[in-house]
């Protein structure tokens, strides 16, 4: 097997806060193959998009990266010097944030912006970007690029600036594009066609896509697996057909079982009972025992580590000592 | 954009309308003229003459159409103490209050930007926390403080700089400057500083904590996502968003600036308007006082037109929508 674009390995992060150290990120371990696509899912504080912010180096202070390795195509990157760490991002790994309204610098045009970006990363002369941005704007699928070009960022509308963020997060070819909930801000009609897009662009230049979502169906649509995050763990982690037909953790059960179908039966839509703990008061054993239907003793004291079951893995005592027959 | 400008401009000119009725109710409100310029032992004839003269007899709606003619003419009478046509006493004036204002708004730009975007860049070095303590004191001690301490410090125990006046000037047509005499130099830093600190700190305050708002935004994290080289992200994205509300400070500055020069003024007996209206208040001087307050009006009411205009330059935003509004 080649070598994965991303490789993140017991990754722990942590902000210190007045009432001490809060650990975002708890051993955090994923790989992403060239042109694959990996959808991260869970609830709103789950740590997916603090993973994505520290694969690409841009955690703020109070957080830091307390542990853990994260390789991009070999090159260790978690560690390096900031200014080493600056000419990877934007050129080697691409960002994509949630709202495309605010993304852009409302006060320069965004063919200024993508040119910025070029000639940042690649040696080419002012002209030569001018085209490479067009070019790039049509690859995203802007009409009259040549035209729009010259226009800020204001006179686009949601869905159009979004094309242009991601114009701008592949401007340099990058092996890794990291989305972090690209969609949450948009129509539902635009949502599919930026999805296409991304899909597309990762298909087209065998780019490496993390995307980071709450929306399972943005996943299943997209992603070729999947990582159900829970309070800052990775509680299962498969190929996408897997995690959605047969979800082995209960919170990735839970999770599928909140999905909508269009089959439509009056049945009310599965919850989850109780919410995610805060950082602050994470449970001790499983983080997810409180809320589970099937937490016993043991989960409870001991923490799950992950344990592989065919080409899924789950964290989830359940599945230990237990042969993969009986427990699927 | 035309459009724009036109309607702010008739805005403009209302408030210079109300201001105008103002200054000529002063004259008829601060006590009689007459009876500053003539003599206690002034018979009842020779005062009906002065006031005939003065055309103050007249009924006050001729006065306040003659006194609006001649104002729109920078015709404001004659002071009653100097007996000189006050707009030549005011244009005389003027280059003085000019150049220190202008210096010290110079100054305070310059100063307030690089120290507001180095103590939001660097918050917690040693020299971001003095600057902070220093800008407390610029906002909280009064001008003439300020100026008496320089004074104290620069001209009485030093002698570097001269305590008062403006040096040696050179004419240039009616207009005389200090800027061209290394006398006149002198001369000016010590004012500028008194009259400019405290729009120092308030730029400097302002920038620094508009910096820090918009060193949060999205784009900036895009911007650093891209992998942008700092100096970029600083210089070129950051410092471009604060500039319209610096932009409005120190416009709006401007005009209180002059206005307030008059402290500045008095304290270094500075040969400008301030020190004219001092004067003329002082001596009850109406033509004076109500002329000068046109002026300021005229220089504040101006300064607002150009700093709306301006933001219409650093803002793409407003450019369009302004456009299609109106």
């Amino acid at each position: 097997m080649t070598e994965p674009v991303l490789s993140v390995r017991d990754l722990h992060v942590e902000f210190a806060s007045r009432r001490g150290t809060l650990r975002a990120i708890d051993g955090v371990s994923f790989d992403i193959a060239k042109g694959e696509v990996l959808g991260v899912v869970g609830e709103s504080g789950a740590g997916k998009s603090v993973t994505g912010l520290s694969v690409i180096g841009l955690i703020d202070p109070p957080g830091r990266i307390a542990g853990g390795e994260i390789h991009l195509a070999g090159l260790r990157i978690d560690n390096l010097p900031p200014e080493e760490m600056r000419r990877i991002r934007g050129k080697r790994i691409g960002m994509i944030f949630q709202d495309p309204l605010t993304s852009l610098n409302p006060l320069y045009k965004v063919g200024d912006q993508i040119v910025e970006t070029i000639r940042t990363h690649l040696n080419l002369s002012e002209a030569a970007a001018r085209r490479r941005a067009i070019d790039l704007l049509a690859e995203v699928g802007i009409p009259a690029p040549e035209k729009r070009i010259d226009g800020y960022p204001h006179e686009f509308s949601g869905g159009m600036r979004q094309r242009v963020v991601i114009a701008l997060a592949i401007c340099a070819e990058p092996e890794l594009i990291i989305a972090d909930e690209p969609t949450t801000a948009l129509d539902v009609s635009v949502q599919a066609q930026i999805i296409s897009l991304i899909k597309r662009l990762g298909r087209d230049h065998g780019t490496a896509v993390m995307l980071v979502t709450h929306d399972m169906g943005v996943i299943a649509e997209t992603s070729d697996r999947v990582a159900v995050m829970y309070a800052g763990r990775v509680a299962e982690i498969g190929p996408v057909q897997d995690v959605v037909k047969n979800p082995l953790h209960p919170y990735a059960k839970g999770l599928m079982g909140a999905i909508p179908t269009l089959a439509a039966d009056d049945k009310r839509l599965v919850q989850i009972p109780g919410s995610m703990p805060r950082l602050s008061a994470i449970p001790r054993g499983c983080s997810f025992n409180p809320r589970c239907a099937f937490a016993f003793d043991r989960c409870r004291v001991e923490r799950p580590e992950p344990l592989p079951r065919g080409a899924q893995s789950v964290a989830c005592h359940l599945y230990d000592n237990v042969p993969a027959e009986s427990a699927a | 954009m035309l459009a724009f400008t036109l309607r702010r401009a008739i805005q403009a000119i209302g408030v210079m309308f109300a201001v105008g009725i103002i200054a000529f109710s002063m004259f008829r409100f601060a006590g009689d003229p007459v009876n500053q310029i003539v003599s206690i032992d002034t018979s009842a004839a020779e005062r009906a003459l002065v006031r005939k003269s003065l055309g103050l007899d007249d009924p006050v709606p001729v006065q306040f159409v003659r006194y609006f003619a001649d104002a729109a003419q920078f015709k404001f009478g004659v002071s009653y103490q100097f007996r000189q046509p006050v707009s030549a006493l005011l244009m005389e004036r003027m280059p003085a209050t000019l150049e220190l204002a202008i210096c010290a708004t110079v100054f305070a730009m310059v100063f307030g930007i690089l120290m507001g975007v180095y103590s939001a860049l660097k918050r917690d070095t040693v020299l971001a926390k003095l600057f902070q303590a220093v800008s407390l004191i610029g906002i909280s001690l009064p001008t003439f403080l300020i100026g008496i301490l320089l004074i104290y410090l620069f001209a009485v125990t030093l002698g570097w700089l001269p305590s008062f006046g403006r040096g040696e000037v050179v004419k240039l047509g009616w207009w005389t400057t200090g800027l061209l005499t290394l006398s006149g130099l002198k001369a000016l830093i010590m004012p500028s500083i008194t009259l400019g600190l405290f729009q120092m700190t308030l730029i400097m305050r302002l920038v620094r904590a508009e910096m820090l708002e918009v060193l949060r935004t999205d784009y900036i994290r895009f911007a650093r996502a891209r992998g942008l080289t700092t100096r970029a992200i600083h210089f070129g994205h950051a410092l471009k968003n604060t500039l319209i509300p610096v932009i409005t400070v120190a416009g709006l500055q401007f005009g209180s600036v002059i206005a307030f020069s008059i402290i500045t003024e008095t304290v270094f007996q500075w040969p400008g308007m301030g020190l004219l209206f001092v004067q003329a208040v002082q001596n009850v001087d109406i033509p004076i006082m109500a002329a000068y307050l046109l002026m300021v009006s005229l220089i504040f009411v101006t300064i607002n037109l150009v700093v709306d205009i301006l933001y219409t330059v650093v803002d793409p935003r407003l450019r369009s929508t302004v456009g299609r509004a109106a």
